[in-house]
C-alpha cells in the first residue's frame, strides 16, 4: 500500500498532529490512571523494602538514600516502559502513525513527553517524601527533585528505543530490561553522584550540568533511532 | 574493483574465499598464541613488583582488546547492513557476537583472577573492570534480542539498531564509570601507571594480541561461512554444495 495522496490543505500540519496525538495520550492516561499510578506504587514499595532488608538505621540509610532513590526510580520507570507502545501496537493505531505523513521522530518525541510527565516528573515530585522516610538531609529535596526530573527525561527517550526495539517480542518485559539498563548507569552515575555531592557538601551543578547534556544528546538522537526501530518492528 | 568487491559481499563469492582463508588464519591463530603463550608464561622476565602474577597479562590484554573490538566491528557490520542492506554484513555480526561475549567474560575472569594476587581480592569496583562488565551486559542485550526474534526478517534490523545504540553509549558509559570511579575510589593500585614494559616483555604480548585477532578472523570466517548455510539453505549453490537435490 502506497501512502494516500494528500493536497497540501487537506493534512494537518505536523504541529496540530503532535498536538492531537499528545490530547489523545492524556486522554488514555485519565482514563487508566494505573498506567501512571502503578509505576508510583512501585517507587514506594521499593524503597520500603530497603530499610526492611537492610536496617532501620537513620545514618546507614541517609548514606545510601541517593543510589536506592536512583535505582528504584530507574526501576520504577522501566516498568512503565513496556507499554508505551505495545498497546497502540496491539490495536494497529501504531501502523496509522507509521503510515501517516507526519514526522514520525516528532510524533514519537510527543509521547515520550507524555510518557514523562505522566511517570517522570510524578516521580520527582514523590521523590522528597520517600527521601524524608530514607532520612536524606532536606536541603538536598530540591536538588533531588530537579536531578531526577532531568534524569528521567533521558530514560524515558533511552527506554524508548528499547520499548521500539522488542514490540515484536511475546514478553518483551523480560529482554527490554536487559537491552536498556546498561545504558542506564550514566544517569545512574550522574544523578545520584548529584545528590552525594550536595550531600557531601560538595558542588552539585556539574553533575546537573552531565545530566543536562546527557538529555540534549538524548533528545537529538533517541527520537529517530525509536522512529527506525519502530519501522523495523511493525514491518518485520 | 567494484565487481570484485561486489562478489566479495554476495554470500557464495564470501563462502568460497573463506573457504580458501580460514585455514591460513586458523594456522596463524595457533602458531602465534603458542609462540606468544611459551614466550610470555616461560622466558619473559618475571615482574620485579608483581613476581610471575603479571603472566596474566598475557591473556587479559589480548582479550580485553578483543573484547571491545568485536563490538566496535559489529557496530560497523551493523551500520552497512542498514545502509546497503548487505545480508553478508549481518551474518558476520551475528557470527562474531558470541565470541566477543566470551571475549569480555575471558577478561572479566583473568582479570579477577589476577585481582587476588594484587589486590587480595577477586572483585574490585575498579572502573575498567566495571566497565567490562557493562560491555558484557551489551554484548547479552544484543544476544538476547536475536534470541528473541528468531528467525524473523526485523531481528537482523534490530540487532543492528541496538548494536549502534550500544556503540555510541560505549564512550559514555566508560567515561561515567572513570569518573564514579575517581569521585568515590583513593586510587589504591594503579594498573594503568606501571612503569613501561621493557621489550621482552612486551614482545610476547604484541605476538599474543596478534594471535588473538588473528583467531578473530578465522573464528568470525569460519562462523559466518556457518552462518550462510544456514541461512541460504534452500539455495541452489548451498544444495549443490551439500550434495542435495540434483
Amino acid at each position: 500500500m502506497s501512502r494516500p495522496e494528500r493536497d497540501g490543505a487537506a493534512g494537518p500540519t505536523p504541529a496540530r498532529a503532535l498536538r492531537g496525538m499528545m490530547r489523545r495520550d492524556l486522554l488514555l492516561l485519565s482514563r487508566h490512571p494505573g498506567a501512571w499510578l502503578n509505576p508510583l506504587a512501585f517507587f514506594a514499595l521499593v524503597i520500603t523494602l530497603f530499610p526492611i532488608g537492610i536496617s532501620p538505621s537513620a545514618s546507614l540509610l541517609s548514606d545510601l538514600a541517593p543510589g536506592l532513590l536512583w535505582v528504584a526510580a530507574l526501576l520504577a520507570t522501566l516498568l512503565s516502559l513496556d507499554g508505551l507502545f505495545r498497546d497502540d501496537a496491539e490495536d494497529g493505531s501504531l501502523e496509522q502513525l507509521l503510515l501517516s505523513p507526519q514526522p514520525l521522530p516528532l510524533l514519537i518525541l510527543g509521547r515520550v513527553a507524555i510518557h514523562w510527565a505522566s511517570t517522570g516528573l510524578p516521580l520527582a515530585l514523590m521523590a522528597p517524601l520517600l527521601g524524608v522516610m530514607l532520612s536524606l538531609p532536606a536541603e538536598s529535596y530540591l536538588l533531588l527533585m530537579v536531578a531526577l526530573a532531568l534524569g528521567s527525561a533521558t530514560l524515558g527517550l533511552i527506554g524508548a528505543i528499547g520499548a521500539a526495539l522488542t514490540i515484536g517480542v511475546a514478553r518483551g518485559g523480560i529482554i527490554l530490561p536487559l537491552l536498556v539498563l546498561p545504558l542506564y548507569v550514566p544517569v545512574l552515575i550522574f544523578g545520584s553522584g548529584a545528590l552525594q555531592a550536595a550531600i557531601g557538601g560538595g558542588n552539585a551543578a556539574p553533575h546537573l550540568a552531565v545530566l543536562g547534556a546527557l538529555l540534549a544528546l538524548a533528545l537529538m538522537l533517541a527520537p529517530w533511532a525509536t522512529a527506525a526501530a519502530l519501522r523495523i518492528s511493525l514491518n518485520g | 574493483m567494484w565487481a570484485y568487491l561486489h562478489k566479495l559481499a554476495s554470500p557464495q563469492g564470501f563462502y568460497a574465499l573463506s573457504v580458501r582463508l580460514s585455514p591460513w588464519c586458523w594456522g596463524l591463530a595457533l602458531t602465534l598464541m603458542v609462540v606468544g603463550t611459551i614466550w610470555g608464561l616461560g622466558f619473559a622476565p618475571a615482574d620485579y613488583q608483581q613476581g610471575n602474577s603479571f603472566r596474566i597479562i598475557y591473556v587479559h590484554v589480548p582479550a580485553a582488546l578483543l573484547a571491545q573490538s568485536i563490538y566496535v566491528t559489529m557496530a560497523v557490520a551493523g551500520l552497512v547492513f542498514l545502509v546497503w542492506r548487505i545480508k553478508l554484513a549481518d551474518m558476520a555480526a551475528t557470527a562474531m557476537a558470541p565470541l566477543g561475549a566470551a571475549m569480555t567474560f575471558l577478561a572479566l575472569f583473568s582479570g579477577a583472577v589476577w585481582g587476588v594476587p594484587t589486590w587480595g581480592t577477586w572483585w574490585q569496583w575498579d572502573a575498567r573492570l566495571t566497565s567490562m562488565l557493562l560491555l558484557l551486559f551489551l554484548y547479552f542485550g544484543v544476544l538476547a534480542l536475536r534470541g528473541a526474534l528468531g528467525g524473523r526478517q526485523s531481528a537482523a534490523r534490530a540487532a543492528s539498531v541496538l548494536t549502534l545504540v550500544g556503540v555510541i553509549n560505549i564512550p559514555i558509559i566508560q567515561y561515567s564509570v572513570e569518573w564514579w570511579y575517581t569521585l568515590h575510589q583513593p586510587a589504591t593500585f594503579s594498573v594503568t601507571s606501571r612503569p613501561a614494559m621493557p621489550s621482552d616483555m612486551w614482545l610476547p604480548l604484541l605476538v599474543m594480541v596478534l594471535g588473538f585477532y588473528c583467531l578473530f578472523l578465522a573464528v568470525t570466517l569460519t562462523r559466518t561461512r556457518h552462518e550462510i548455510l544456514r541461512r541460504e539453505a534452500s539455495r541452489r549453490w548451498v544444495r549443490a554444495l551439500t550434495g542435495e537435490g540434483s
